[in-house]
């Protein structure tokens, strides 16, 4: 992938962020304003079709992503505040119109220029240290979400950004590793077994001291804050942008 | 054994009730992943995914190869004194095993643990003849004694607590009350010793066939194969078509993946290397051995894109690292391989139309594929076979129509739009009732809601 610096960033917000965490993705846009990058926000794009292409059906899914790449058609670099939609963009989208003419290239095109949030400022732009501070200590668990962790090979790039925020404690919590249950339509097709792998996270979450967890995924976010509300539990799952904006709350911005 | 793999939705939600099967099942696959993972970070986690890609090419290249390496194969086995014989499905397997159980005059058979054996349904078959089968690895053991079928690939018993197999002892072998596991085993052993001395014939299966020796290879724990291989007159060997490797040394990386990613050894107990029947300067050994070469469904995907899996080991690595197969059991896969390899294999060899659930019983997390010795992408399978199941109208139709529906509001920006906000005036309407799949959801976790503003507002606002 090239080097994104000084590239316009279009941001993709997906649709899980965009209706039910909107805040996070503004949080993304105050963290890349302040480093000085410039952001847009192309007001077509939906979603990225992966509902429709993990349950199999790819017609569907490549309608949807069609929109997806009329929409970042002109993008530098595109970047989003979720694992697996970066991961469907980047390893699905080419597979999904190989042979296209038309499509093929565009996702090919699509698939090198997109980068999850954690990856782009660590990898991409080569910063772990935001100048942030919390108010008061935290413990700052993390869930690594699957397709991140797995597809992407993140998880580096979180604890990085964390360690360097003043007054946040990394906090390890057992597991984390481990799938949170969610699996899209997963979690109401075999509800029965999500709802057993979700309270397995619970219980690791709430065994471990951590008094906030983070993630990079708000399909994760869904599921485990679901999870822990229904459990009693005051602990609550975050985005990684989120904690970083509270982090940057009335810090100087850098120069 | 009955195909039950269309019912893993209502069998999974009763395994994930029941608890005393629940704290087996995670402390059994959590120990083997924790000792997997130490096993293959022993000298470094480059030196672990080196073996584990060296091992998954010899395994491909061995895949390539297949056809002339079975004939290879054949040909040495043959020079070595081994009968060989073909089986193109489970009916010509069982009918091959009964032939020479008659040929031989055979009365009692003891048997090595083999999951071919239990693809096949050898044991039913080999009773109805009127012959003696006993099972003599220890959990396949208490499996049979059980009226059960085993549940993992690695360790057959892995779903049942210590005192329920101490119950089952007690009621079925009258062995005096204990909580000593070391008891336990002990009164198995005697059980089962004098049954070896007895048996006219042993059954095992075999983890690998070295093609240029014509050596069959097998890898256990208790040296039960060991007693089944060579204590019996006659030996036969169920082996699948697909256990192929080229060379002596390949074999020897595969034998150092394979008990690393099932159990965290780094060797297997006991490794028997079995070259042909007894030579007359040899003390023991069986008069004749036999090797069974069973396609039963593996020919057919081996023509498919799919023909990858069948460089499967049978570690079970995949299944103590999915936590599907973790919260279920292997049971609930109803047929005789379960978790992520279950799931793939299971529908190619019943057929999709007979194993529907099983593709989508994974939330893709990819924890199987990253544990795998030979690198298998179960993940991209699961997907493929899903694609599959919708090509070919198999799966939810419920769920496909509702996804036909989703994506036409999602390929224009307004009926995105349109729906966003549906979504969240749908939600206030609704208040606390909740159908169908938000009824699944509301469950077990609180419901997300809609945020008064979506993003796209928020930022066109912003602008302002
Ligand atoms: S698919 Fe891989 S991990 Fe699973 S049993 Fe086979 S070899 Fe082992």
């Amino acid at each position: 992938m090239s080097p994104p610096k000084g590239k316009t960033v279009s941001l993709f917000v997906t649709c899980i962020v965009d209706m039910m965490y909107p805040q996070t993705g503004m949080s993304v846009v105050t963290i890349l304003e302040r480093l000085g990058v410039n952001v847009v926000f192309p007001m077509a794009q939906t979603c990225c079709g992966q509902p429709a292409f993990n349950s199999g059906n790819r017609r569907e899914a490549a309608r949807v992503a069609k929109q997806f790449l009329r929409a970042f058609d002109g993008a530098e670099v595109i970047v989003t505040p979720s694992g697996s939609c970066a991961a469907m963009v980047r390893h699905e989208f080419p597979s999904l119109f190989a042979g296209d003419t038309l499509w093929g290239p565009r996702a090919e095109r699509a698939a090198s220029i997109t980068w999850e949030f954690s990856e782009y400022l660590v990898d991409g732009l080569g910063i772990t240290d935001l100048g942030g501070r919390l108010n008061a200590p935290r413990k700052v668990g993390l869930h690594d979400s699957c397709h991140g962790l797995r597809v992407l090979k993140l998880g580096g790039q979180a604890r990085a950004l964390i360690g360097e925020v003043e007054n946040a404690e990394l906090s390890e919590v057992p597991d984390c590793d481990n799938c949170c249950g969610f699996g899209g339509l997963f979690a109401v097709k075999m509800a029965d077994v999500s709802g057993a792998m979700l309270q397995d996270k619970v219980k690791s979450i709430t065994g471990s001291e951590a008094d906030v967890v983070v993630t990079g995924d708000a399909s994760c976010m869904t599921q485990i804050n679901g999870g822990l509300a229904r459990s009693g539990s005051a602990v609550r799952c975050v985005h990684l942008a989120d904690l970083l904006a509270e982090s940057l709350e009335g810090q100087e911005a850098p120069k | 054994m009955k195909i039950e793999s269309n019912n893993f939705v209502d069998l999974a939600s009763i395994a994930v009730r029941n608890t005393d099967q629940q704290t087996a099942v995670r402390r059994g696959t959590r120990n083997a992943y924790n000792n997997r993972q130490a096993a293959f970070t022993q000298f470094g986690y480059e030196h672990g995914q080196k073996l584990r890609m060296q091992a998954a090419a010899a395994k491909r290249r061995a895949l390539k190869s297949l056809p002339d390496l079975l004939e290879e194969a054949e040909a040495r086995m043959k020079e070595n004194g081994i009968t060989v014989l073909w089986a193109e499905d489970a009916a010509e397997a069982r009918r091959h095993v009964q032939e020479i159980a008659a040929r031989h005059q055979v009365k009692r058979i003891v048997k090595s643990k083999s999951m071919l054996s239990e693809e096949i349904a050898l044991n039913g078959a080999l009773e109805g003849a009127g012959l003696d089968v006993v099972e003599t690895d220890l959990g396949e053991y208490i499996v049979q004694i059980g009226g059960e079928h085993p549940s993992h690939i690695v360790a057959p018993i892995i779903h049942k607590s210590k005192e329920s197999i101490r119950d089952l002892m007690v009621e079925k072998l009258g062995m005096p009350f204990t909580d000593n596991s070391g008891e336990m085993v002990a009164f198995a052993r005697q059980r089962l010793r004098p049954i070896y001395l007895d048996a006219d014939m042993g059954i095992s299966g075999g983890n690998f066939i070295i093609a240029e020796t014509g050596t069959v290879t097998l890898v256990t724990n208790e040296g039960n194969g060991r007693l089944c291989t060579s204590a019996p007159r006659v030996h036969v060997a169920l082996v699948g078509i697909e256990k192929m490797v080229e060379t002596v040394e390949d074999y020897a990386l595969l034998t150092q993946v394979l008990p690393r990613a099932g159990t965290g050894q780094h060797m297997a107990v006991y490794t028997s290397m079995i070259n042909g029947p007894r030579r007359t300067d040899e003390p023991d050994g069986p008069e004749a051995v036999y090797v069974v070469l069973v396609d039963n469904g593996r020919s057919k995907v081996y023509a498919t894109k799919y023909a990858e899996v069948l460089s499967c080991v049978r570690c079970g690595s995949c299944q103590n690292a999915c936590p599907v197969y973790r919260s279920t059991g292997g049971g609930a896969y109803g047929w005789v391989y379960g978790g992520p390899i279950g799931a793939v294999l299971t529908p190619l060899y019943v057929g999709l139309e007979n194993a529907e659930p099983l593709p989508y019983a994974s939330s893709l997390c990819g924890a199987c594929k990253q544990v795998c010795p030979v690198d298998i992408d179960l993940p991209r399978m699961l997907l493929d076979l899903r694609h599959d199941m919708t090509v070919r109208g198999h799966g939810s139709k419920l769920y496909g129509f509702g996804l036909w529906a989703w994506s036409i509001t999602q390929r224009t920006a307004w009926s995105y739009r349109l729906t966003a906000w549906a979504a969240r005036v749908g939600q206030k309407i609704m208040g606390r009732w909740h159908p169908g799949p938000i009824g699944a959801w509301a469950k077990y976790r609180d419901l997300p809601t809609f945020a008064p503003k979506t993003f796209r507002q928020l930022w066109a606002e912003r602008g302002k």
